[in-house]
């Protein structure tokens, strides 16, 4: 097994925050990488080295930097795309985050310059996502069916945090015109049967997104394996920066919908009334992309190919099984969320009775330099589905350890203690 | 360390035994504040009784024990108070939360609400302070129109 070979104490040398100290000499335990993710010397240095050897605008420049500035942003497309087995590197779109890869899509339906049969969309047609949604997968949709007059429709969720499937062939029907779910929820940690949901879609002629911002960074993810539409995902948190993210779709779709943001860069041609509009991927490029960022991006794609996906889930899966077990013994306390780690990644979230997270995160961090995320981490419908305001998260990735697990689960006896 | 000057002994008191929580008949103005950011929320209904004085303060949410304390604080403070004693108090806590904890509390007017100067250190947190002073002082404007 190579899982052998994996060294979490190495991995964490290649993260220079996390030798850092807090103030009053406390070492830092950061268990917010569902949040955002550290990042590792490679992609400090790479970003640093391009800003300060290489950097100049990309695809209109002749002179050296631009040309080798290209060829640093082009070949960030190449890596992502062969790190989630783009059949085709232009199907790679840069955006900003992962957010804006939803909207992306979302602004192709019912879009009167658009003319493809597929994205047309208005009253009596409907849109399907998920109770667990973050609000990512959720906001954009709701606007798209105020626009359209189209129907928002949901997947319910379990007592047990997983998808309710019960009601499929009712919720996915032949008025459905795209279905976008999350592949691996941010509060749950849930993994969803991805193939189960498309196969359904293939039946009724529906597209199919997915919201891969938490599995993508956590396991080895094959675009053409899962036969999805559409995926987007997010760069910071998967040891790159903030500031770019990625939409993967099928080229033939995204040369069927319109463009999202106009400007430069992804025109072809353009007439004071009319224009002509770029190939993909550059068709939805508009404007000075985020160059360093998305060479950032490649080098974090580098990293983590590096030390192996299935290795790092492995890590995370070996993580969770030791988090369930060590918050289990917390008196009181309730895993919101499958309690068992099958289907399920390192995103452990739970209440403790009389105490609400505000005061968990606070006393974590203060006296024990654990960081957590407290609040309902921009998933409301799913805390409401579950009669809680808030949870507390921690969120496991490569470079946390058991010991780290030990921390959490200390302080929170002593937040028991404090409000006991 | 650091939190134990946030969660004060007398905050965890309020937050543990609040007093005079519940909503209760009559009042003349009920409103409802939230913070978005965190979920913390508060109803609170205002009865002012003649020469503006606060005849009773009741209220109702959910939140942090920092939120829930204030609540609790703020009643003890503003119950039997008058309207324009009570707005001198809010005026100094809201000064105190705002002062980055630059500001030295003023602890004849303040009474037991000096037990929060901690939390003016803590950003994030200075609105779950204010949450119910802002909604008192929403709810007395009201009750005064």
């Amino acid at each position: 097994m190579t899982h052998s070979m994996f060294d979490v104490e190495r991995i964490r040398k290649d993260f220079p925050i996390l030798s850092r100290e807090l103030p009053g000499d406390r070492p830092l335990v950061y268990l917010d990488s569902g949040n955002s993710s550290q990042k590792p010397s490679l992609v400090i240095n790479t970003m640093r080295d391009h800003l300060e050897q290489h950097y100049s605008n990309v695809g209109r420049a002749l002179h050296v930097l631009g040309s080798e500035s290209t060829e640093a942003y082009e070949g960030a497309r190449d890596k992502v795309a062969a790190f989630v087995g783009a059949p085709d590197r232009d199907e790679v779109i840069f955006t900003k985050n992962a957010t804006e890869a939803i909207n992306l899509v979302a602004y192709a339906f019912g879009n009167p310059t658009g003319t493809d049969e597929r994205f047309r969309l208005g009253p009596g047609d409907e849109i399907l996502v998920s109770e667990m949604e973050h609000h990512s997968n959720i906001v954009p949709w709701q606007l798209l069916a105020q626009r359209t007059g189209a129907t928002l429709r949901w997947f319910p969720v379990t007592d047990e945090g997983r998808l309710d499937l019960s009601g499929l062939d009712e919720l996915l029907n032949e008025r459905t015109k795209i279905v976008s779910i999350v592949h691996q929820s941010n509060v749950l940690g849930t993994v969803n049967p991805v193939a189960e949901v498309l196969a359904r879609a293939r039946q009724t002629g529906a597209l199919m997104m997915l919201d891969a911002s938490q599995s993508v960074p956590h396991r080895a993810v094959d675009v053409a394996a899962l036969g999805v539409d559409f995926v987007a995902f997010t760069g910071h948190k998967m040891v790159g920066p903030s500031g770019i993210g990625v939409l993967w779709g099928r080229r033939e779709l995204l040369e069927a919908m319109p463009p999202f943001l106009g400007g430069g860069e992804m025109i072809e041609a353009v007439w004071m009334d009319r224009s002509t509009y770029a190939p993909v991927p550059h068709k939805f490029e508009a404007g000075t992309p985020p160059i360093v960022e998305a060479i950032g991006l490649g080098a974090a794609v580098d990293y983590l190919t590096g030390i192996g996906m299935a290795d790092v889930m492995q890590h995370e899966h070996d993580l969770t099984v030791y988090g369930l077990q060590a918050l289990g013994e917390v008196p009181g306390l309730r895993i919101i969320g499958p309690e068992t780690a099958e289907e399920r990644g390192g995103t452990l979230s739970f209440t403790i009775p009389g105490i609400h997270p505000h005061d968990v995160g606070q006393i974590l961090d203060d006296r024990f330099g654990v960081a957590v995320r407290v609040g309902h981490h921009c998933a409301r419908p799913l805390h409401l589905r579950f009669g809680i305001p808030a949870t507390t998260r921690a969120s496991f990735y490569l470079y946390n350890t058991t010991d780290e697990i030990d921390a959490l689960v200390r302080g929170l006896h002593h937040v028991q203690k404090v409000f006991g | 360390m650091i939190a134990e000057s946030l969660y004060q002994e007398l905050i965890l008191e309020h937050y543990k035994h609040p007093q005079g929580r519940g909503l209760r008949e009559p009042y003349d103005a009920e409103v409802h504040h939230v913070n978005p950011t965190c979920g913390d929320e508060v109803t609170m209904r205002v009865k002012l009784g003649d020469g503006g004085k606060v005849e009773d303060v009741s209220y109702d949410g959910q939140g942090c024990s920092i939120s829930q304390a204030a609540a609790s604080v703020l009643h003890e403070l503003t119950t039997g108070s008058t309207v324009s004693q009570s707005l001198a108090v809010v005026d100094e806590f809201t000064r105190l939360m705002q002062g980055r904890g630059q500001v030295e509390a003023d602890e004849d007017v303040l009474g037991d609400a000096v037990a929060f100067a901690g939390v003016a250190k803590y950003p994030a947190r200075v609105k779950c302070a204010l949450l119910a002073w802002m909604a008192y002082k929403d709810a007395v404007v009201r009750s005064s129109a």
